[in-house]
């Protein structure tokens, strides 16, 4: 199954501010409810871009018409902490984003991201209040994320970009979902499994 | 050269290096249940792939499960929709489901240390950031998102880096009223909720050697709170002992073999680490959260920290938004707050000994009015061990309910939900914005003992002057 190579991403962004925000924040409990990940993007950010005595909308950057369709997500340091629940990258990328920037991502978050063919990539904090500012003066400022150059460019500047070596040479040459090489190497996997006693049948 | 259990666990477990210099990981013990699991079997009937190693993918039940109502089916729909399509799958490519009617359902992390199917130095895998509590018996537990669940089940390995291994060594003997739950609330305050980040967590010192299983289970159960998604402890007699003589574990002339074995997986003396932090384990108290992640957490005499003594500006910010949230007074104490609700229960203290302790304490004690109080054991085989003891109607003549198995009031995937902004005492592991299922909800996490005291007097308390604790 031959995958894209994605070596960079453009698109408008829209800016999530805020450390720690947990897999529960970006996607509740309650909507996991599923035997499928379809339909998942409808509730990204659910419990924060609704209020929960109205059901309106709140102030969520999500919900700010300037930014309708914007498709890399900014956001702060250990953005996707807590639980191991690919529902939260997946409601990220059903709901349309195609990028995450931020200062830093939590372990699992990062890695599920990765094998969606969704780039985390690191900037620093500045850095992102620099794009922030520049979509914030501009909602229709095109960014481009370049995991070749590592910089993502916007409104005719650059900023420097950092992204683990394993994740940005799965997702620029195009391997970034294992499966097909995992299913290669069944039988190396056989081999060593038979030097472990406790994988006997 | 002397080598850490991680990096032998490592080595035994690497099939190859695959193109982008990750390695294609054996993952000797995969666990699955009904909420990560769905989607992954969806990728394997859509690939058209089959199960590699079906005996070694073990199912079971209890994020949805409710805990008041057993008979099938369920009331929320989708909650049914779940468990039939999780018989299904483990019906359709061979893999052993314990099914309530078996008996041996509940929390995936209570399971399989219980069932003796988590051994030392083996490899584990399950779709749940709590896997990270298998280490406690000396193996590398990973927890996986649903991509990795379908790798697992089609080839039995996955993609995965190294990680850095980090000793964390906690020394000497824990004060009275002080649990393993106060201790990683401490190391996670100390590391903060990021810090472990990258790192395999290596969990040593005296203090480790001295407790029990489920106490080194509570540890490493909550590792990922502080960002490690790994968290192990050194396989050592204590662990041989819990193993000995449960139903997946070697028996007869295998047993000695796999104890020459699993000690031989242990940590050299003289390993090298990429850090280590020491600790006292007298420095540690019995400690609270007061905010909306596990890191900001206090010990039962501190005030809640004010936006005026933060060490940063996102520290600042931090306080001020948990605050806001939590309803909290900055600068007063925690100890005399409110609670609507006490939950004991949860992967990370739903054990047959976090049931005694409690009913050691709260007999002859009685919830306060008002408060809702619920004991729900972490498995159907621990709630049968307190049915046996009589905890069950301790705690029921106490004032709690007393329920069926699953992760109920930990997380809002079962009817076991706060409503509005109630406070929970509770001895869960997440106290994010709306875990416990209002989106208003407020979490306190502490140990089960603390979680009694506040059930009793109806308020945030020190279980050591609540209770006369004197020693543990």
């Amino acid at each position: 199954m031959a995958l894209a190579k994605i070596t960079s991403v453009t698109g408008r962004a829209v800016n999530v501010p805020g450390n720690d925000i947990d897999t529960d924040r970006i996607i509740p409990a309650r909507f996991m409810k599923c035997v499928t990940f379809d339909g998942l993007g409808e509730f990204l950010f659910f419990d924060v871009r609704k209020d929960t005595t109205t059901g309106e909308n709140t102030n969520h950057p999500l919900n700010d018409p300037r930014f309708k369709g914007a498709t890399i997500l900014l956001s702060g340091a250990n953005f996707g902490c807590g639980s191991s629940r690919e529902h939260a990258p997946q409601a990220i990328a059903k709901y349309g984003f195609k990028a995450i920037i931020a200062e830093n991502f939590a372990e699992i978050f990062f890695g599920n991201s990765t094998t969606l063919g969704m780039p985390c990539v690191t900037a620093a904090r500045e850095d992102i209040a620099k794009i922030a500012a520049a979509i914030e003066a501009n909602p229709q400022t095109e960014v481009t994320i370049d995991l070749e150059k590592l910089e993502v460019r916007f409104a005719g500047q650059s900023v420097k970009i950092a992204q683990r070596e394993s994740a940005r040479d799965a997702l620029v040459n195009g391997r970034w979902d294992a499966i097909g090489e995992l299913i290669d190497g069944l039988p190396d996997v056989k081999q060593t499994a038979a030097k472990l006693p406790y994988m006997a049948a | 050269m002397a080598k850490s259990l991680f990096q032998k666990v490592w080595d035994a477990h690497s099939v190859r290096k695959l193109a982008n210099g990750q390695t294609q990981l054996l993952i000797g013990t995969h666990l699955i249940h009904e909420v990560t699991s769905p989607q992954a079997f969806g990728m394997l009937r859509d690939l058209g792939l089959k199960v590699a190693f079906p005996h070694r993918t073990f199912a079971t039940v209890d994020h949805i499960v409710p805990t008041d109502q057993f008979v099938e089916p369920y009331a929320d729909p989708l909650a049914q929709a779940m468990m039939d399509e999780l018989r299904k799958n483990c019906a359709d490519y061979g893999v052993t489901f314990f099914d309530r009617a078996s008996g041996k359902q509940g929390i995936v992390h209570i399971v399989g240390p219980e069932q003796g199917i988590t051994q030392p130095g083996t490899t584990i895998a399950c779709g749940d950031s709590h896997t990270s509590t298998h280490g406690a018996f000396g193996a590398i537990a990973f927890g996986i998102g649903t991509s990795q669940v379908r790798d697992v089940l089609a080839t039995q390995t996955m993609a995965l880096g190294a990680l850095k291994v980090r000793r964390i060594e906690v020394n000497g003997k824990l004060r009275a009223g002080v649990y393993a739950k106060d201790v990683i609330l401490h190391i996670i305050r100390l590391t903060g909720v990021n810090g472990g980040t990258g790192f395999a967590y290596e969990y040593a010192g005296s203090t480790f050697d001295a407790f029990t299983m489920e106490e080194r289970m509570t540890v490493c159960n909550m590792s990922i709170e502080g960002g490690a998604r790994v968290g192990y402890v050194n396989p050592d007699e204590t662990t041989f002992a819990y193993l000995n003589g449960r139903p997946y574990s070697p028996k007869g002339a295998e047993w000695d073999a796999a104890v020459a074995r699993w000690k031989s997986y242990a940590s050299d003396p003289g390993a090298t680490y990429d850090d280590v932090i020491k600790i006292d384990a007298a420095d540690i108290a019995p400690s609270v959260t007061w905010g909306i992640n596990p890191g900001q957490g206090i010990s039962i005499t501190e005030n809640i920290p004010s936006p005026e003594t933060a060490t940063s500006a996102d520290d600042k910010a931090g306080i001020i938004e948990a605050l806001e949230y939590m309803k909290l007074p900055a600068g007063k104490p925690i100890k005399g707050t409110k609670i609507n609700v006490a939950f004991l229960g949860s992967c990370t203290n739903g054990r047959l000994s976090d049931f005694q302790e409690v009913a050691k304490y709260i007999k002859g004690r009685k919830v306060a009015p008002g408060v809702k109080a619920i004991a729900v054991p972490g498995s159907q085989i621990v709630g049968l061990q307190c049915e046996k003891l009589g905890l069950d109607k301790i705690l029921v003549e106490a004032g709690f309910e007393w329920r069926a198995a699953g992760c109920s009031m930990c997380l809002a995937m079962n009817p076991d939900k706060l409503i509005g902004d109630q406070l929970c005492a509770s001895s869960s592991n997440r106290n994010f914005k709306g875990r416990q299922g209002s989106t208003t909800g407020r979490t306190i996490l502490m140990s089960p003992v603390m979680v009694a005291a506040a059930a009793v007097t109806g308020e945030v308390s020190d279980a050591r002057e609540v209770f006369h604790v004197t020693n543990n």
